[in-house]
C-alpha cells in the first residue's frame, strides 16, 4: 500500500450515563484477500487487516476477528453503553504485523 | 482470476463493461466453500452441542447492490448482563472461495448485541451466523443474499 | 379503526365515480366527445386531498402510449390487480369496451381508440388539472410526484434536466422522491435538490461512508387542518438497475425496518395522517404495505401500474398513477382521530385534446423545447402499425430497436433493456426523432458490440427474468423482460432462476443457441463504466432512415409457457 491506513470513527463526544451509544468506524485498506492473480496469472498474496479491537479506559469492550470475505475499507459498528467518562482505543491489526491506532474521548455526565 | 477481488480484473471489466447488464462479482467459478464447509466450522464451534433457530436478526439486504460491499448487521436479543450476555457471533459464507467472513466478541459493557460490517460475496449464497452465549448455549440463522447481473431497470 | 362498512362505503363511492358500464365517461364516449368538466367531476369527500402523479419520464407534451398486453403476476400476485391486462382488466373493473377509460387503461383496440380519443398526458394539461383541483379544495390539497420525472426525453438530456425541473416546480409540487433521477449523477442530482422550492425526500439512501441519510427523509405538512407527514422511499435498487458509477457515493436498499422506524416517529410526533410516497413498484408496496404497521397511503410508482380503484391491504390503501402524464390520481380522504373514515378516488385521464392546455405552463413548455425543434421534429420514417415498448415481452417499438442493432452493429444477437418507458406511435404515424429519443434518452446510451458464449447469454436472460418472475417482491427489479434480436427463446415464469428459459434458437440459421460457441451481441445500457459505442438513438436514426417505412411483424420469438 502506498499510503498508511487511515481509521476513522464516529461516536458521541458526550452522552448521559446509561446510554446506548453508536460507534461506527472505517480504515482504509484494500483487504487483499490472498486470491486473486494478476495478469501473469501469480498469485497476489493475502494482506488483510484480520483483527479489530476497541477498549474503554484500558478495558477490552468489542472485538472481531475478519476475515478476506470483509470489503475493502473495513466498515465496523457496535454499541457501548456510556458508564463514565473516560478513552476509547481503537486498533486494526495488519497481516504485516502492523497495528493502526485511533483513540476517542467521551464525556459522560 | 477469482471472485473476491476489490476491483473487477481488466479483462472482467471489458467483457462486463460490454454487457447490457453487467456483473459486479460474477467471474468464472473457481473452487467454492460448500454447505459442509459451514457445518464443519460450525463443528469446531459447538463441541457436540446443537443450536437452537432463533434469538438472532440477520440485517441483509435481498439483493446486493455490489457483491464486493454487502452490509451486514446482527442484532441478537439479550439483557447483556455479567450474568448473560452475547459472547460471540461468527458469521459464514456457504458460497465464497473461503467459509469464515467474521466473528463479533461482545462484553456486557456494549449493553446490546449489535454490530455491523461489510462482506463480499462471490455470487448468490446463504449467510450463516452462529451465537454463543454466556451460558454455553448456541443459536443460529441463515438467510440467502442475491447476487445479480443487475441491469434493465424500468 | 375504520370500520369494514366504512371501507364498504367509500369504497362504494369510489367505485361510483370510476367503474361502472364506463363510469362518467361512458356517456361522454357514446356522444364522441369527452369535456374537462367530466373529466374534473369528483364527488367531495373529507378535508385532505392527495394529488399523485408519477413516472413522467420527463414528457412535456402529449403523447401515446399503449397499456401491457402481457403483465403478468407471480407467486402471491398471479391473477390480481394490476396483473391484469386487456379484457380481463376491464371486466375486473366493470368498465365498457372501447369507452375512453378502457383505452385509457388497457391495450384493446388501440390504434382505433387513440386515433378517436387522441394523445394523453402533456404537463401543461396536468397543470389545468392540478389547479381545479386547487380551486375546488384551497388548503386541503398536497401534491406529491413519486418520481422517475426528470430523465428519458430529448430535452431533458439536453439540458440535464433543466427543463423538466423548471416545468415541475410550476406544478409546485409539495414534495418527490426518485429513481431515475439518479442517473444525473451525483453531482447534479445534488445540485437540483439544493434548488428545489420542495423536498426531495427519500429515507432510504444513505451515504456509503457512514451510512447516513443524504435526502430529508421525511417532511410534515398541515392541510385542511390535518398534519401530514410524507415519508420519502426511493427505488431500492437503483445502483443494480443503474449504473452505480453515476452515483458512488450512495446506497439505497429496501431498508423495511428504517420505514417502520419513520413511521412511528412520525406517529410519535403526532402525525394525523402517515403517507408513503414510494418508488419501490406495486407488488413490492404491496408486500411492505402488510409487514410495516401504521402507513396510511401508499402512492407507488416505478411498475407504470394505472389502477382506476385504490388497492386496501389491512388498513393501508394504495393508489397506482400510471407514466407518462396519461393520469393524475385525486384521493379525498376523510381524517379524523388519526383515522380515514372515508375516501374517494379517482384516476383522471388526462386526455389532451379535452383538458384545456394551462397558457402558462405551455408558454414554459414551448420555450424549453423550441431550441431543439429542428432535432425533436426530424422525420425519420413512418410506421404502417402500432409501434409500442410496454408489456413483459418484446414490443413492435423493441423490435425496431433490436433489428436496428443487428443491422447497423453488424451483430448476430441483440439485447435492449426492458424498461416500461417509450412513447407509442399509430399506423401511419411519421417517426421522428423525438419518438426515438422517448424511448432511449438517456445518461448511459453507447451501443456496444462484443462476442458472448451461449452458455453467457443464458445466464444473462436467466438474471433478468429473476427480477422480474422472482415469485418474492423484495427480490423484484419492476422493469420487464430484455428485449431480443436474432434470438428466439421459450420462457416459463413460473420456475426458479437458471431453468426459466429454454429452446434458445439463432433464428437466422434455425440452430439451437451453442453453450460453448461465442456470439457477437450488441445492445446498449450497459451499467458498466466506460461502454464503448455509439449512443443508440444514432444506430436506430441509421436503421430507420435506410428502412424509410417500419412495418411491424408478429411477436413470436418469445414463446410463453406454463402460465
Amino acid at each position: 500500500m502506498s499510503t498508511r491506513p487511515t481509521p476513522r470513527v464516529r461516536l458521541p463526544a458526550t452522552a448521559k450515563a446509561g446510554e446506548m451509544i453508536e460507534i461506527k468506524s472505517l480504515i482504509s485498506h484494500e483487504m487483499e484477500s490472498g486470491q486473486r492473480r494478476d495478469a501473469q496469472g501469480a498469485a497476489i498474496p493475502r494482506k488483510i487487516i484480520k483483527g479489530f479491537r476497541a477498549t474503554f479506559n484500558g478495558k477490552e469492550v468489542f472485538r472481531a476477528d475478519w476475515h478476506p470475505a470483509i470489503s475493502a475499507n473495513p466498515y465496523q459498528s457496535f454499541f457501548v453503553k456510556a458508564t463514565e467518562s473516560g478513552e476509547f482505543e481503537f486498533t486494526w491489526s495488519d497481516d504485516d504485523g502492523s497495528n493502526y491506532v485511533a483513540k476517542n474521548k467521551i464525556t459522560v455526565a | 482470476m477469482d471472485t473476491l477481488t476489490r476491483e473487477p480484473t481488466r479483462r472482467f471489466a471489458l467483457a462486463a463493461g460490454a454487457l447490457a447488464f453487467a456483473a459486479a462479482a460474477i467471474a468464472p467459478r473457481l473452487a467454492f466453500a460448500k454447505p459442509s464447509d459451514v457445518e464443519a466450522e460450525f463443528a469446531k464451534l459447538l463441541g457436540g452441542k446443537k443450536p437452537s433457530d432463533g434469538r438472532i436478526k440477520l440485517d441483509l439486504p435481498a439483493i446486493a447492490e455490489n457483491g464486493l460491499v454487502v452490509p451486514l448487521g446482527v442484532d441478537i436479543e439479550s439483557p447483556m448482563t455479567d450474568a448473560d450476555h452475547v459472547k460471540a457471533v461468527h458469521v459464514f459464507a456457504d458460497g465464497n472461495p473461503q467459509p469464515g467472513v467474521v466473528s463479533f466478541y461482545f462484553t456486557p459493557q456494549c449493553g446490546k448485541a449489535a454490530a455491523s460490517t461489510r462482506i463480499r460475496l462471490a455470487q448468490t449464497q446463504n449467510i450463516v451466523a452462529l451465537v454463543e452465549m454466556s451460558n454455553g448455549s448456541f443459536f443460529t440463522a441463515s438467510q440467502e443474499v442475491k447476487v445479480t447481473i443487475g441491469g434493465c431497470g424500468g | 379503526m375504520i370500520s369494514r362498512r366504512d371501507f364498504m362505503q367509500a369504497a362504494g363511492a369510489a367505485a361510483m365515480v370510476t367503474g361502472l358500464g364506463g363510469g362518467l365517461l361512458g356517456k361522454a364516449a357514446a356522444q364522441g366527445r369527452l369535456t374537462q368538466a367530466e373529466l374534473l367531476r369528483f364527488p367531495a369527500t373529507g378535508n385532505v386531498t392527495l394529488v399523485h402523479i408519477t413516472d413522467l419520464h420527463a414528457q412535456l407534451v402529449p403523447i401515446y402510449y399503449r397499456e401491457p398486453s402481457w403483465n403478468l403476476g407471480v407467486g402471491k400476485a398471479a391473477g390480481l390487480p394490476p396483473h391484469l391486462t386487456g379484457q380481463r382488466f376491464l371486466s375486473h373493473y366493470n368498465i365498457a369496451a372501447k369507452t375512453p377509460e378502457a383505452h385509457a387503461l388497457t391495450d384493446q383496440d388501440f390504434a382505433e381508440l387513440a386515433k378517436s380519443h387522441g394523445r394523453m398526458g402533456g404537463i401543461d394539461r396536468i397543470a389545468t388539472v392540478i389547479k381545479a383541483i386547487r380551486a375546488e379544495r384551497g388548503n386541503r390539497v398536497l401534491l406529491l410526484d413519486g418520481g422517475d420525472t426528470w430523465t428519458n426525453s430529448w430535452t431533458s438530456l439536453q439540458t440535464k434536466a433543466a427543463d423538466i425541473v423548471d416545468v415541475m416546480n410550476a406544478l409546485k409540487p409539495d414534495a418527490m422522491t426518485g429513481h431515475w433521477e439518479f442517473t444525473l449523477g451525483e453531482a447534479r442530482v445534488e445540485e437540483i435538490v439544493k434548488a428545489l422550492p420542495f423536498p426531495f425526500l427519500a429515507q432510504n439512501v444513505r451515504d456509503t461512508d457512514f451510512e447516513e441519510k443524504v435526502f430529508e427523509q421525511r417532511r410534515s405538512f398541515e392541510r385542511g387542518g390535518v398534519r401530514i407527514a410524507v415519508i420519502g422511499q426511493a427505488y431500492p435498487y437503483t445502483p443494480i438497475a443503474n449504473p452505480r458509477w453515476m452515483f458512488p457515493k450512495w446506497t439505497m436498499g429496501i431498508r423495511e425496518d428504517d420505514v417502520q422506524k419513520q413511521v412511528d416517529e412520525a406517529r410519535a410526533e403526532g402525525a394525523d395522517l402517515v403517507v408513503l410516497l414510494s418508488h419501490n413498484g406495486f407488488d413490492m408496496d404491496r408486500k411492505m404495505a402488510g409487514r410495516v404497521k401504521g402507513i396510511d397511503v401508499i402512492l407507488t410508482a416505478h411498475t407504470h401500474d394505472a389502477l382506476p380503484q385504490v388497492l386496501s391491504v389491512g388498513k393501508t390503501l394504495l393508489v397506482a398513477s400510471g407514466s407518462h402524464g396519461k393520469f393524475v390520481s385525486r384521493l379525498d380522504l376523510d381524517v379524523r382521530d388519526k383515522q380515514i373514515k372515508g375516501f374517494s378516488y379517482r384516476l383522471i385521464p388526462v386526455f389532451a385534446d379535452a383538458i384545456a392546455p394551462d397558457p402558462e405552463v405551455a408558454a414554459l413548455i414551448a420555450r424549453h423545447r423550441a431550441p431543439f425543434a429542428q432535432d425533436l421534429g426530424r422525420v425519420l420514417g413512418k410506421t404502417t402499425g402500432v409501434l409500442y415498448r410496454r408489456g413483459n415481452f418484446q414490443g413492435s417499438f423493441d423490435d425496431v430497436f433490436t433489428d436496428a442493432m443487428l443491422e447497423v452493429r453488424d451483430a448476430e444477437i441483440s439485447l435492449s433493456p426492458g424498461v416500461r418507458w417509450g412513447a407509442s406511435l399509430l399506423p401511419g404515424q411519421d417517426i421522428t426523432f423525438e419518438d426515438v429519443t422517448n424511448g432511449c434518452a438517456m445518461t448511459y446510451p453507447a451501443c456496444y458490440r462484443m462476442q458472448m458464449t451461449g452458455a453467457r447469454l443464458k445466464e444473462v436472460i436467466e438474471d433478468v427474468a429473476d427480477n422480474i418472475f422472482n415469485p418474492d417482491p423484495y427480490f423484484q427489479g419492476g422493469g420487464d423482460m430484455v428485449r431480443v434480436g436474432g434470438m428466439g427463446f421459450t420462457i416459463d415464469p413460473t420456475k426458479a432462476i437458471g431453468s426459466r428459459i429454454s429452446g434458445m434458437t439463432h433464428l437466422k440459421t434455425g440452430q439451437p443457441i451453442d453453450a460453448s460457441r461465442n456470439y457477437t451481441v450488441a445492445g446498449w445500457a450497459s451499467i458498466n463504466e466506460n461502454t464503448q459505442g455509439p449512443p443508440i438513438w444514432e444506430v436506430v436514426e441509421q436503421f430507420i432512415t435506410a428502412r424509410k417505412v417500419i412495418e411491424p411483424r408478429p411477436l413470436d420469438a418469445v414463446k410463453v409457457v406454463g402460465v
